[in-house]
């Protein structure tokens, strides 16, 4: 790790000011628990550090228009802790207690998550974000890209979004507050990500100098039906192969309107409106969902080494609808007994 | 049944602590963070080493500056460690060594050395099958390929055989003979000395000879004939210690060398470090009290040693740390080889198996490696059979000793070619192996105890069901089973034992305890031999200054440590008796020692407390030094058989499995300690199920780097990635035996039980390990595909 | 559905940089004169060394520390607590877990700087001056073997029990996913769970024969 300076700020205003307007020179502290790990490895050098944590103002979860605000820096232990969210947002609630360890839930800040760059092992090992060799072209495609990108991998960038947590946001039809020097902003969080096309650019569209202070979930609704899927190979702590979260507003049993993102599969949490689509005006049932998990698909286009993820992705999809209108949906960490 | 003397073990009735689950000596340090390892040695003015490392697979260096590191505030000491000219193998070897007085300024320093490659063509993967043309190498071996042998560790035979096939192109007295396995050595005195021809131009591929036996190509015709093909294979995976490579090293004078390592061979390291250094070894003095895992890697002081001794010598002695980074480990501090192969296989229609034809290949690193003994088990004894192996010599990284080095390999690829061919027969796998048993020798009785307890703990017989299981719904459940064998003969150790004249019992003993139970194991032999608690002897060990023990590699310590401290404790016990017995007006020969007391067999009254019967010493203290007697010592033993069965779940929409359940029966003759001989099953069945499902050192062909040196890709099984684990030690069965090694045997089945279980799920086999979604969702494909047409 | 972006009306740029009454941000490059008195008023600290003082075990430790140290760097390199483990160095693998405020953090991806004014608890005084409940039953169960993930595991298992006093297996599955043991000892805490929440190990722990093992068994068998 490289050495930085080092500041505490106790307003949002003092830390905007700190900042850099230009990636790389000023990074935020929050959790830590990506940055720091990026710092050691050399893929972030900065040349200081803004500890945000005393910020005021930015560490509760409280009702907002009916909905619900979260301070960018509550740890992801306090969201399935709130009975508001594991009341109104149980899908939300369980989609954060299965992130990463309980040590990192007790570290990391949902805007951290938000915020957390991606873990292809191409840039974790330094070689960039859209890695070529000599002849220019991508290392990812031509090199071990079983963990990347199906969706909008039209390149340079074929990296996916690392978030498990931002899938089940979006669909629930998120929006975050950023402030920076111009003064506070907000924007729906599918347009917070974005897929860059050079080294210089992010995959959201913060500015450097900017900060995500508020995550702004709207109410839920009586009819709102909602569930998470990771697929992932171990029980616990271990970055999904692919995630799918449904947001499902029902009456009765017919679907009304239907939010399906998927994460890890795309170098952005990736709204599928194919897949929303394919279930509106119907009930789900297992036919339903597996159509709404082939179309979720239909626009994918396997890598040499990833085209099992296509298949998963389509799987993900359907579990997490079978899931949301309340549905068992089949777990093989179920089978068994323990030690 | 072995011969009686004064020194054979107990009787069961006579055993307080050996066999029992006494508890772990050094239980409580370890779990309340009191025990110190290498790296938590931390003596005042320590100074933090790190090295330069070559971002190249395959590279030459043609320049090293240094000098911007060298001024560098805090830098202590620079050493260059390839020079420029020297050709570099894989990616992170070591190319300079740096001190600096704390560890960031060292990082810092590191990044300052400016060195410049010529890049050379690279190969880092390896599962693609070679071509079968390449010629077998005929040339006379040089020193360097030598070498090469000896640090990918080829067995000994195979080496001893190229050295008699091939000849030499060197004096054998250009080797140093005296440091090299005596019946190598003799080997190359014996050798043909031939001029070195002209090197060939390299190839990725040293096919060795094909060995056949009977008639394998006419073995696989007939009318009464099932064979059944496939490939099979595992890829090369990493040892992970968590206490990564390393050692501190300090010159307690100009002279005199203080090294704590973290190492499987405290007794080792002065011999290997005294010739680099330029001293004597007796100057060295190697300690070690704790070792973070080991698990093979871990025998020789490696580039870290030597150059934290280095170091410390251009730093006016101050103690060196170097201890590698977690991506070091992973990528630079060694490899298991991988093991691949297209396997015929064809029994008679009553499942007697009949021949064995293998066409295999794999990976050590820039020497190629050894190849696995295929078919496992029952090798020289199918009455056909052809082996052909390819090494495949890359730039992966180099070969380490991997716990049973090639077993797991060779279980794996034999144990599911037999499972495909029972499949095939229409046969329950465990009725045929049954029916196979004698095929492994002098083992099969152990088997043939085995398999019905398995077979009991599983279910198996009540819940084995062919292949395919036809529950509908995406998760399918399926059993699979697997055996295994090891020598395991304990290796050379001495020790020293000492009852005071105030009761104090003491034990020294050069040896190291690697998580095993070691310590404890001794306590329970020296505890039972003088009728003792462990509490009241002290055992002082994992240093040169005591008698020296083998390396703790090839399960071989348990039974070397445990004949050593029964003759050492035999021999002072008998010698108090002589001392003690006037006072009882007994003979020596009619006393014993237990509960505390030294006594009259049998008799509690006609005795005295242990302190008393020390106080009968006078003034000097009783020394019994122990020193078992190798291969003819019957207090040990060679060989070892289990059995283990795995019950598993596939999702087979997501390729995810999950074991739900193992079964481990396992012999390792007379168990010394329970408990720790069960946690070694259990973490072995637990690193099986680990490399099973998720293990495999991914190499980026374009860079030649590892794209996962880190713990969140190089995936470990975690606490909730297992299901029930079930262990039965064959307690009591074979205690005649001895002692025999136990570490290595139970890691080498999982991966094949698995592999068979997941065939026998979902109706196919997954060729490759890890069985992780994409290989299980391809092997789904295909078989989809091979319905259809 | 609609993409376009609002901006709260009520507040301009004019109006927040009023409010934050800073009309040009820090430089990061500039002379050390002006980065020093611009730096106090932010509270800029470094890149050199700065006196940390960390309260861990009860007891306060001070040392002149470079910011980028971390937590886990600072207990085993400047005070010799050497409980907590450097082993992944990432937050991956759990050996450098303390307790920060009575919750289980990694240490290596805390910076010391951080961590100051707040309680530290390492494995060495889980259970204060004598060893924790918790860790005694890490050695009834043999739950170790090489032992160098184990002291950090104790630290998680306590701070799990606090949350899960009679933990079920798939609670343990994922509340003590943050702690990697490479010699296999999950076995071993899974019966450090059973033996504390008061519930009877499963499996073979204190059994020899067949029968008693297919008596206690989940799966199969009998």
């Amino acid at each position: 790790m490289n050495n930085f300076e080092y500041a505490s700020p106790t307003s949002v205003e003092q830390a905007v000011a700190l900042l850099s307007s230009t990636w790389g020179e000023s990074e935020i502290l929050a959790g830590g628990t990506d940055l720091l790990g990026r710092m050691k490895d050399y893929v972030s050098t900065p040349k200081r550090l803004i500890n945000i944590k005393k910020l005021p103002g930015l560490h509760a979860i409280s009702k907002e228009n009916g909905g619900l605000r979260i301070g960018a820096l509550v740890t992801l232990d306090r969201i399935p802790e709130s009975s508001d969210i594991r009341k109104n947002y149980a899908a939300l609630a369980e989609c954060v207690a299965e992130a990463a360890s309980p040590q990192i839930r007790n570290m990391a800040t949902i805007g951290g998550n938000l915020c957390q760059r991606p873990r292809c092992w191409y840039f974790r090992n330094g070689m960039g974000l859209m890695p070529k060799n000599s002849e220019g072209k991508s290392l990812v495609a031509e090199g071990d890209n079983r963990y990347h990108a199906i969706l909008g991998n039209d390149g340079p960038a074929y990296f996916v979004t690392p978030s498990t947590i931002a899938p089940m946001l979006l669909a629930l039809n998120a929006r975050v507050r950023l402030i920076g020097p111009g003064g506070p902003r907000e924007i729906a969080l599918e347009n917070f990500f974005r897929v860059p096309h050079s080294e210089d650019e992010r995959e959201h569209n913060l500015q450097a100098n900017e900060i995500l202070t508020d995550i702004l979930v709207p109410a839920a609704g009586s009819g709102m039906r909602a569930a998470n899927y990771e697929v992932r190979q171990k029980a616990a702590f271990d970055w999904p192969l692919v995630t799918a979260a449904a947001v499902l507003h029902m009456s009765g049993n017919t679907v009304q309107n239907a939010r399906v993102v998927m994460g890890a599969v795309a170098p952005v949490p990736w709204l599928s409106s194919e897949a929303a689509e394919a279930v509106t005006g119907k009930a789900i049932d297992e036919e339903t969902a597996a159509a709404a998990g082939r179309a979720a698909v239909s626009k994918a286009r396997a890598l040499s080494e990833n085209g099992y993820k296509i298949q998963i992705a389509a799987v993900a999809v359907k579990r997490a609808l079978l899931a949301a209108s309340g549905q068992p949906v089949p777990n093989v960490f179920a089978q068994g007994g323990a030690a | 049944m072995p011969e009686q003397n004064q020194y054979s073990w107990p009787p069961s009735a006579d055993r307080s602590y050996i066999g029992s689950r006494m508890g772990r000596v050094d239980g409580l340090a370890k779990a309340s963070g009191h025990a110190k390892y290498t790296y938590d040695y931390n003596p005042k003015g320590l100074l933090y080493g790190a090295f330069v490392r070559c971002p190249h697979a395959h590279a030459r260096i043609t320049s090293i500056d240094t000098s911007a590191a060298e001024s560098m505030r805090g830098v202590k000491a620079v050493e260059i460690v390839q020079k420029p000219g020297s050709e570099i193998h894989w990616a992170g070897d070591e190319v300079v060594a740096i001190a600096a007085i704390d560890e960031p300024t060292v990082r810092d320093a590191v990044r300052a050395v400016k060195v410049e490659y010529q890049e050379l063509p690279h190969l880092v993967l390896d599962a693609k099958e070679p071509p079968r043309d390449i010629p077998p190498d005929t040339s006379p071996l040089g020193v360097d390929d030598l070498e090469g042998m000896f640090s990918n560790q080829v067995p000994s035979n195979q080496i001893i055989k190229e050295i008699k096939e091939r000849g030499i192109s060197f004096k054998p007295e250009e080797v140093p003979l005296d440091r090299i396995p005596p019946e190598i050595a003799n080997a190359i005195k014996s050798a043909q000395q031939k001029p070195s021809e002209k090197k060939k131009v390299p190839s990725w591929y040293k096919p060795a000879a094909a060995e056949t036996q009977g008639d394998p190509a006419g073995a696989f015709q007939g009318a009464d004939t099932v064979v059944s093909e496939g490939v099979y294979g595992l890829p090369v995976i990493v040892h992970c210690c968590l206490e990564s490579h390393g050692a501190v090293s300090e010159w307690t004078d100009s002279e005199h060398l203080l090294v704590h390592a973290s190492t499987q061979f405290v007794s080792g390291i002065p011999g290997q470090m005294a010739e680099g250094l330029g001293i004597p070894a007796a100057n060295i003095r190697a300690v070690q009290q704790n070792i973070g895992g080991g698990f093979g890697s871990k025998f020789a002081p490696d580039r870290w040693g030597i150059y934290s001794a280095k170091l410390s010598k251009k730093a006016g002695g101050a103690p060196v740390k170097m201890m590698l980074s977690r991506a070091e480990e992973l990528e630079v501090a060694g490899c298991r080889p991988s093991a691949y192969a297209r396997v015929r296989v064809a029994a008679k229609k009553d499942g007697t198996l009949t021949a064995w034809d293998s066409f295999g290949w794999g990976t050590g690193g820039p020497g190629g490696g050894g190849s696995p003994p295929i078919p496992y088990l029952i090798r020289d004894r199918v009455p056909n059979y052809r082996t052909q192996w390819t090494a495949v010599v890359n730039n992966i990284g180099p070969a380490r000793a991997w716990r049973a080095p090639n077993h797991p390999q060779a279980c794996l690829i034999t144990m599911a070619a037999l499972d495909d061919l029972a499949h095939k027969l229409g046969m329950d796998p465990l009725k045929f192996f049954e029916k196979n048993a004698e095929l492994t020798g002098s083992r099969a009785s152990i088997y043939r105890d085995e398999f019905p307890i398995a077979d009991q703990l599983m279910g198996w017989s009540k819940r084995w069901h062919p292949r395919g299981d036809s529950t509908k719904g995406p998760i399918k459940r399926g059993l699979g089973m697997s055996m295994h064998t090891w020598g395991g003969r304990g290796h050379q150790s001495e020790c020293d034992l000492t009852i005071q004249p105030d009761g104090s019992v003491t034990i020294k003993m050069g040896t190291q305890d690697l998580g095993t139970g070691t310590r404890t194991a001794i306590m329970a032999i020296a505890a039972d031999t003088l009728g003792l608690t462990p509490p009241q002897i002290t055992l002082l060990y994992g240093d040169t200054a005591y008698p020296m023990s083998g390396g703790s590699g090839g399960s071989t310590t348990i039974g070397g440590v445990s004949s050593t401290t029964r003759r050492a404790a035999v021999d002072a016990r008998d010698a108090l008796f002589g001392k003690v017995a006037p006072a009882l007006g007994a003979t020596p020969e009619q006393l014993e020692a237990a509960k505390g007391q030294i006594r009259v067999k049998g008799n509690a009254s006609k005795g005295l407390s242990w302190k008393d019967a020390c106080a009968k010493m006078g003034a000097v203290p009783i020394n019994a030094h122990g020193k078992n007697l190798g291969g003819r010592d019957p207090l040990m033993n060679s060989g070892v058989g289990g059995v283990q069965m795995a019950d598993v779940s596939v999702d087979t929409e997501t390729g995810i499995v999950r074991v739900n359940k193992m079964v481990a029966v396992q012999d390792c003759g007379l168990v010394v300690s329970l408990e720790t001989a069960e946690s070694q099953c259990y973490g072995a069945l637990i690193m099986g199920i680990s490399y099973a499902l998720y293990e495999e050192k991914v190499m980026d062909s374009t860079t030649g780097r590892m794209l996962n040196p880190n713990m969140e890709f190089y995936r470990l099984a975690g606490i909730g990635d297992l299901g029930e684990l079930v262990v039965h030690m064959m307690v009591n069965k074979y205690d005649s035996r001895g002692v025999i090694g136990l570490g290595e045997p139970p890691v080498v089945s999982p991966g094949a039980a698995i592999s068979n279980a997941v065939a026998n799920a979902i109706g196919v086999r997954v060729p490759f390990l890890p069985l992780t979604p994409p290989r299980v969702l391809a092997a789904l494909e295909e078989s989809r595909k091979g319905t259809a047409a | 559905m609609s993409t376009k972006e609002k901006e709260p009306a009520n507040l301009s740029r004019r109006d927040f940089l009023k409010i934050s009454g800073i009309a040009a941000s820090v430089p990061l490059v500039v002379s050390p004169t002006a980065t020093e008195a611009q730096g106090q008023q932010a509270g800029i600290v470094g890149p050199g060394a700065v006196p940390i003082t960390l309260t861990v075990n009860g007891k306060s430790f001070s040392a002149d520390l470079e910011p980028r140290v971390t937590l886990l760097d600072a207990l085993r390199e400047h005070f010799d607590i050497t409980g907590p483990k450097r082993v992944c160095d990432r937050g991956e693998c759990g050996a450098c877990t303390v307790l920060i405020d009575d919750r289980p953090v990694y240490s290596c991806t805390t910076l010391a700087i951080e961590a100051q004014e707040r309680q530290i608890i390492t494995a060495e005084h889980l259970g204060g001056a004598q060893p924790h409940a918790v860790q005694s039953a890490y050695v009834n169960n043999d739950a170790q073997q090489c032992g160098l993930c184990t002291p950090g595991f104790t630290v998680a298992t306590k701070a799990f029990l606090d949350k899960h006093a009679h933990g079920a297996d798939a609670e343990i599955a994922h509340g003590l996913a943050g702690n990697l043991c490479r010699c296999g000892t999950y076995r071993g805490i899974h019966g450090v769970i059973a033996q504390m929440s008061g519930r009877e190990p499963k499996g073979n722990a204190g059994t020899t024969t067949i029968a008693e093992r297919l008596a206690t068994s989940a799966e199969g068998g009998a």
